[in-house]
């Protein structure tokens, strides 16, 4: 039963604590890239790769009382704070749901920011296309981000080391 | 004349229920509909189940693609002319609109879920490989196919193009509404497009409502929270989803298990070992999909014989509101009842969420990402976002709702031995 649900528990509950609603989706779809079974459906928006169906399992999660979400006004926008309740915990316990490790991705995720986790998650996206196209993609779609090319050195670095994981 | 300025002698019009006719001009458009892969859609229901619930909801993924090209033409018939609008982008919004659910299959949400497959990649496929949209395309340019397709995936780089196709308020959500509402019957679903395309405002990077259009927006956004509540979330709808998919699923496990099936499912071999190439994903229609379901429902395997025969007799699954926090006790003891009276619960007792569904409704935007519905100003032409300033769509877009529902054969439980200590305890739990 939920066992969509029970693996982003298995997520929240790995995280301890997850702040940030775009930094939560694009923390998922790098590990569904690197072949974690999420079974989100992303789609690229605006901004990046999405998933509208992530943002209602976190919806569902928050009604059922499994995970609190705790809403934080940072003057020009809200910032969103996630954690796992104790009766999330119990429905974790009751799941029979397996994860391969995934606390050291989401720490080395964790410290990061989102609009790293942007630069890389958008690469991923693309990762069918040679890296110089890749480069060249996320100039014209991302354009108002304005990334350097340090910037996307670092997100090939970080692709890789987390690969290995 | 360039192909891609070339204009059919006399116009050509569909005759539409919902937009009274659909007008092509354009050669290539006129081109794009006659292809076989667009000719396909035909064959495929926009809505899916849904017409086990609403008898008249047969209509096409044909119907709706035209309505959306017919809105966008629409669109950019009052864009011309209109500061930060370029009409070379013309034809290229055109074509993403006409293209841009070409990709889905039949009951498409059910076989992507099981088969892991993305309508979206199905598109690109199409237009960018061997087909005849694919050379249709390449006779406008090189380049054009790979702009279709990048338009539809919204990585175009002109995002106020991508706009017209895929935003909060874009053509595909003012069809499929309205569309959706006349062939179901209901009532909901219907607002005045006429009223927004005329607010309509092109601006940098999106399409923005001008601020006098806002109630014509409520009411927009009133209609699609009220059709996702009253028709796509229909729990009838959803128990044929069910079914539709524990079938898929039971057929994909019997292949696993090598079983013998009486008619060799050579349509769906590709889709069962996880390979399905473009060809044949294309040949794989409803029509297709049924014949196999009447066939299946005389296998020997009981499951799939039963489930086949219940989606195609409309023999559903029944449902109760379900809380899997507050019942999650309530569901083991369900499941190990279900296993004691040989029920396969795997198949036979099933929790759907509201999330197993794709739920669009309206999003402020926020740190999110998806962009809001923005209104133009009068006096200074600033941008404000929707929600702040109509309480009616801050009220619903602050309410989250959510549920889930659990399915079960109630004839199945029905047809059990009155005097069995499992069927009383079933009953107790399910119904009170």
């Amino acid at each position: 039963m939920l066992e969509n649900h029970a693996k982003i528990m298995k997520f929240f509950s790995a995280a301890d604590e997850i702040v940030g609603r775009k930094k939560l989706q694009k923390m998922i779809y790098i590990l569904k890239k690197c072949d974690f079974p999420f079974e989100e459906k992303y789609e690229f928006h605006f901004y990046g790769p999405y998933s509208e169906e992530l943002t209602l399992r976190i919806e569902e999660l928050c009604n059922l009382g499994f995970i609190s979400e705790v809403k934080e006004d940072k003057s020009n926008y809200y910032q969103y704070r996630y954690q796992v309740t104790e009766q999330g915990d119990e429905f974790l316990n009751h799941s029979n749901i397996d994860l391969p490790p995934l606390e050291q991705m989401i720490n080395d995720m964790k410290e990061k920011s989102s609009r790293f986790l942007e630069l890389v998650s958008t690469m991923l996206y693309f990762d069918d296309l040679p890296k110089e196209e890749v480069e060249e993609k996320v100039q014209v779609v991302k354009k108002t981000q304005n990334y350097q090319q340090s910037d996307m050195d670092e997100a090939w670095e970080f692709i890789a080391s987390i690969r290995q994981h | 004349m360039a192909y891609k300025d070339e204009q059919l002698n006399e116009e050509k019009v569909f005759k539409d229920p919902v937009h009274r006719y659909i007008h092509v001009k354009d050669q290539v458009i006129w081109d794009l509909i006659g292809t076989r892969e667009f000719q396909r859609l035909r064959r495929i229901k926009q809505l899916g189940t849904s017409y086990l619930t609403f008898h008249g909801a047969e209509h096409s993924r044909f119907n709706h693609s035209l309505g959306v090209y017919e809105i966008v033409r629409r669109i950019l018939f009052n864009f011309q002319d209109r500061p930060n609008w370029d009409n070379q982008e013309r034809l290229l919004c055109l074509c993403a609109a006409l293209l841009h659910d070409l990709g889905h299959g039949p009951f498409s949400h059910s076989f992507e879920k099981v088969f892991k497959l993305n309508h979206e990649d199905f598109t690109k496929k199409i237009i960018l490989g061997n087909t005849e949209i694919n050379k249709i395309l390449k006779k406008v340019g090189e380049g054009f196919p790979q702009d279709v397709a990048d338009v539809i995936n919204k990585t175009y780089e002109n995002k106020l193009v991508v706009s017209l196709i895929s935003s909060q308020i874009d053509a595909d959500r003012m069809d499929y509404l309205q569309r959706d509402a006349y062939f179901t019957g209901v009532s909901y679903g219907h607002f005045d497009m006429e009223r927004i395309l005329r607010v309509m405002r092109p601006v940098e990077d999106q399409v923005v409502i001008k601020q006098t259009g806002m109630h014509a927006v409520e009411d927009y956004i009133m209609s699609r929270y009220q059709m996702y509540w009253q028709v796509y979330f229909h729990p009838v709808t959803r128990s044929a989803e069910v079914i539709l998919s524990k079938i898929l699923h039971r057929a994909k496990y019997l292949y696993e298990q090598q079983y013998q099936f009486k008619l060799n499912p050579t349509h769906f071999l590709s889709f069962f070992a996880g390979e399905v190439d473009l060809e044949e994903y294309l040949r794989l229609d409803e029509s297709i999909v049924f014949y196999y379901f009447q066939a299946w429902v005389q296998e020997d395997d009981e499951v799939l014989s039963d489930l086949c025969e219940r989606f195609i007799n409309r023999r559903l699954l029944k449902y109760i509101e379900f809380n899997p926090n507050q019942q999650m006790n309530e569901w083991m003891e369900l499941y190990k009842l279900f296993q004691a009276i040989e029920v396969d619960p795997e198949y036979y007792l099933v929790v759907d969420s509201s999330s197993d569904l794709p739920y669009d409704f309206y999003r402020p935007g926020e740190e999110e990402e998806r962009l809001p519905i923005h209104l133009l100003q009068p006096k200074n032409n600033e941008l404000k976002e929707l929600s702040r300033q109509s309480d009616i769509v801050e009220a619903i877009s602050g309410k989250k709702r959510t549920d889930h529902k659990l399915y079960f054969p109630l004839d199945v439980l029905e047809n059990l031995p009155e005097g069995r200590p499992e069927k009383k305890r079933i009953y107790e739990i399910l119904f009170g």
